[in-house]
């Protein structure tokens, strides 16, 4: 290491657009300090790049604080890198050291076509929400007062661990299916943990499914990689919840 | 000033609303899915608009440019949001809300607007719970509040330290039913380039398709702008990093007044920057101010030997600390105003007692509060004779479950544990109560467009409280926008489908071709961060906390400079038909390089100290408040709308006076 930081080797994935094969190209980088956020080290990449007379390196990110789920880095084999429980922007390079070489690719799923380099289209996830990720309740100043109906605190809070999923699809990308299993279950037990979810809660399970389906994502096969690569700790309950929802749902329902 | 008519309802303060909901026209539902509605922008004020506009019949064209309407930046919201349910029996009341807003935006906001959004405030929460947001709860399965800052009643709802993904995520559940019914076309990673007027009409928009390069003609019958804030023209702040000013600047340039471009929030606790290298700048929750104490050394060895690695800031005792805002402002201590906090921070670092290399850092410790909660819980749990390292492990469970996911976050970004040592802070802008005007409809100065939440100027005056911004945005877009836009769509029931087959659309769409085409041709040498760093070090050195003449006569000038080189030697790689993220980035600052120099106009023009706007010159010459900030409301008791003449030097002024019937002026004393 120098005195002003780590050099480091990157492979990186580039990709013209969706009709276009990709490749991996290397290039370097130095300098890097520790306390550089993994995404602020790509701006270094790029800022090299466009110095030189070259494309910068496409990616998604936004909010740079791990919320909004932009950001989609497959960093070394690992959705989001090598650390537990961060999106990518939160990834810090004090996980890496000197002379490191770091493979970046995108999210690999069939459901999620390369739009170029490290952009994939993600906008299945919101095919999915838009077949039943809701409740149907209209804009209305005569809704019912918030506390007519006691949630229990369980539930309640059972809901909102469930609907803190980003939507970044890291489940997707890490699952050997491509299976979006937690992503559609953390919606689908949000909603039907909670009573205002219940009266829909039949035809939701069964239209989610069904879109997840015929969007291409795989099948589950329960080996828990999602949850591990989750950086929201979304937790395998969900997808056992939505299995019970989803059976008792094609069993009963008049559709 | 016969062109700025705000519009407020005749009578007393608590019927307008009522009264103006009563008498204004409205689009029969057949008439309804004759008319289209362009929004831009998803985030709580266009999601809840676009949603709510879909559910009464009309076509919605929805925009935006992340991948998803899911992402916008109000998703990082961390604190809750206000509504005056009462529900703790605390005295709330809609009256007191709309108090406790005017005097935080330290008068400087329309007092109608503020009532309306009070009184609408409890409708945002029943219709959040019904749509299954999942707002903290008590064991009785009730909803739970906690209190902010600048208020004396708990009237805060929350959904931990993620109340804005939580409320962001419902408007966009809302959005996708209508999405899956076909009511809004939604156009994902799509950019608005201009705003289209046909026969001084808002009638549609230009786009720009960010994956395909496409430039597409959109007409509509109105047109609502709900683009978010202008923070970023700082370059730093903790916005989002593609979060920019420019619908809301292409509709000014059309004709739009941009309002009180000056008023921005500079948030007291954020991590502080690291290096040049820094891309953005994370907030660190309002709430740790509870507990946290505020602090830098009092002697400078002992901040050189901080700098130096030589000493630790827990072997500094207690009497060589200054705990300036405890010391400045005994009644309020570390729980002032942001403003307030923010400039005390800035004082202290200017003095040369900042804790980092940079000398831009300030502690915020929590080690008080952990021997102080750990003392109580000893208490309860029966061990009255726990040693100190007993005590400190209790106390530090007790801090852990109130704000461990900030103390996580805050590690995971500086490798500090601050559960062992005070975390350092320095203050960030945040967010901005400046923006389009608009009358209250909420229309701006172009009839049939439309500006909504942090995007439009009204309810924030110079300083916006915690946990209001999301009740302002969700308050426009679910509750206002849908009503005020059917009275002027009344009108628009025999116009038909407006045809983008006109002169206005052929020269709109060439005007937005021409400049993407300059900037792939131009071939500088320096990219566009380079100049948006510029841009952000002159606002932050002169335009930021703390602002003065000469400051800012030099920042207007600086940033001229800054612009003329820009569009001499910028460089943009890359192709115009394809996903060219350096070619979004250039548009939208060569829009702040406009409006920066605009804000500094503006916060020239504006001679007192209100709220954000610090201005040197007008501080209190003595007695208690000696040095404080000096609000002029012989002057100055107005918003600046300004209209564009073609250069931001040339922008003229028009004056809204503020008149204030139901709340009293008065200084606002935190001493």
């Amino acid at each position: 290491m120098t005195e002003n930081g780590m050099n480091l080797t990157l492979k990186v994935w580039r990709q013209k657009s969706d009709k276009d094969k990709g490749q991996i190209e290397t290039y370097q980088v130095k300098d890097i300090s520790e306390h550089m956020s993994f995404l602020e080290m790509m701006d270094t990449m790029n800022e090299q790049l466009i110095t030189a007379g070259k494309e910068p390196v496409a990616f998604d990110h936004d909010c740079r604080e791990g919320i909004c789920g932009s950001c989609s880095l497959f960093i070394n084999g690992e959705a989001h890198g090598p650390d537990r429980g961060v999106t990518t922007c939160q990834l810090h390079m004090r996980k890496f050291k000197d002379g490191d070489t770091i493979y970046i690719e995108p999210w690999r799923s069939k459901a999620f076509p390369v739009i170029k380099d490290l952009v994939v289209d993600r906008t299945g996830f919101d095919r999915i929400m838009n077949a039943g990720g809701f409740i149907s309740v209209n804009t209305s100043g005569n809704t019912q007062d918030a506390n007519s109906i006691p949630i229990p605190k369980d539930d309640a809070d059972h809901a909102f661990d469930a609907a803190t999923c980003i939507g970044c699809g890291a489940c997707v990308a890490t699952c050997k299916n491509a299976s979006a299993m937690l992503f559609v279950s953390a919606k689908v037990s949000q909603l039907a943990l909670l009573p205002q979810g219940k009266i829909e809660a039949k035809d939701r399970v069964l239209n989610m499914v069904g879109q997840m389906d015929a969007e291409g994502f795989g099948s589950c096969t329960n080996t828990g990689a999602c949850e591990v690569e989750c950086p929201k700790g979304i937790s395998l309950d969900n997808i056992a919840r939505m299995n019970r929802e989803f059976m008792s749902a094609s069993i009963t329902s008049d559709k | 000033m016969a062109k700025l008519d705000a519009k407020i309802p005749e009578g007393p303060i608590k019927d307008k609303w009522t009264n103006h909901k009563n008498n204004i026209n409205v689009v029969n539902p057949a008439n309804k899915r004759l008319i289209d509605v362009i929004v831009v922008g998803t985030g709580l004020a266009g999601g809840s608009a676009a949603a709510s506009l879909a559910e009464l019949g009309y076509n919605v064209k929805s925009f935006c440019f992340q991948d998803s309407p899911r992402r916008a930046h109000s998703i990082a919201a961390q604190g809750g949001i206000n509504a005056a349910k009462n529900y703790q029996n605390d005295g709330d009341s809609t009256y007191r809300l709309f108090y406790d807003t005017v005097k935080g935006g330290d008068y400087r906001s329309r007092e109608a607007n503020v009532y309306r959004l009070a009184e609408v405030s409890t409708n945002i929460i029943d219709q959040c719970v019904a749509q299954g947001v999942p707002f903290a709860r008590e064991y009785g399965g009730l909803l739970d509040n906690r209190s902010f800052g600048g208020v004396l009643v708990s009237r805060t709802f929350y959904a931990k330290g993620q109340t804005g993904q939580q409320l962001l995520l419902g408007a966009y559940s809302a959005m996708s039913r209508q999405i899956g019914k076909g009511k809004i076309k939604m156009f994902n990673r799509h950019e608005m380039m201009d705003l289209v007027i046909v026969g001084g009409k808002a009638r549609g928009i230009i786009s720009r398709n960010l994956i395909t390069g496409e430039i597409a003609r959109h007409s509509a019958h109105a047109v609502v702008i709900a683009s978010g804030g202008y923070g970023n023209v700082f370059f730093l702040s903790t916005n989002a990093m593609g979060s920019n000013t420019s619908a809301a600047w292409k509709i000014h340039k059309k004709g739009a007044f941009f309002a009180n471009p000056c008023y921005t929030q500079i948030h007291p606790t954020c991590i502080p920057r690291s290096g040049e290298y820094q891309s953005k700048l994370t907030l660190m929750s309002e709430s740790l101010r509870n507990d946290g104490r505020i602090w830098v050394p009092k002697n400078m060895k002992d901040v050189e030997a901080i700098r130096a690695g030589s000493m630790k800031p827990v072997e500094i005792k207690a009497e060589d600390r200054d705990y300036y805002l405890e010391r400045r402002y005994p009644a309020f201590g570390n729980l002032v105003p942001r403003d307030v906090a923010s400039r005390a921070a800035k004082e202290r670092c200017d003095a040369g007692y900042g804790v980092n290399a940079t000398g831009e850092a300030v502690y915020l410790d929590f080690a008080s509060a952990i021997m102080r909660y750990g003392k109580e819980k000893a208490i309860i749990i029966h061990e009255p004779n726990a040693s100190e390292a007993r005590i400190q492990e209790l106390g530090k469970k007790v801090i852990e479950d109130k704000y461990g996911n900030l103390f996580q976050m805050y590690e995971k970004i500086t490798n500090d544990n601050p559960y062992e040592t005070p975390m350092q802070i320095y203050p960030a802008v945040h967010y901005t109560m400046g923006g389009v005007w608009v009358d209250y409809n909420l229309m701006t100065t172009i009839p049939g467009c439309y500006a909504a939440g942090e995007a439009n100027f009204s309810d924030h005056g110079a300083n916006r409280l915690g946990a209001s911004a999301l009740m302002q945005g969700l308050a426009d877009g679910y509750f206002v926008l849908p009503y005020t836009i059917g009275d002027y769509l009344a009108n628009d029931i025999r116009t038909g489908e407006v045809s983008t087959s006109s002169a206005e659309f052929d020269e709109a769409e060439q005007v937005v071709k021409e400049r993407l085409n300059f900037f792939i041709n131009n071939k500088g040498t320096k990219s566009v961060d380079h100049f948006h760093k510029r841009l952000g070090k002159v606002m932050w050195d002169k335009v930021g906390m703390s602002r003065n003449t000469q400051g800012l006569k030099e920042a207007a000038d600086e940033i001229r400079v800054i612009k003329e080189e820009f569009w001499k030697d910028v460089m943009v790689p890359g192709e115009l038909n394809e996903l060219n993220q350096e070619l979004e980035k250039a548009g939208r600052v060569a829009d702040f390089l406009e409006l920066g120099e605009l804000f500094a106009k503006d916060a020239l023009d504006r001679n007192e100290s209100c709220g954000g706007h610090f201005r040197e010159e007008s501080v209190e010459p003595d007695g208690e408040q000696k040095g404080e900030a000096k609000r002029d409301d012989v002057n100055f008791k107005y918003a600046a709308a300004w209209e564009w003449k073609g250069d931001p030097k040339d922008a003229e002024l028009h004056k809204e006076e503020l008149t204030f019937n139901d709340i009293e002026l008065k200084q606002r004393s935190y001493k």
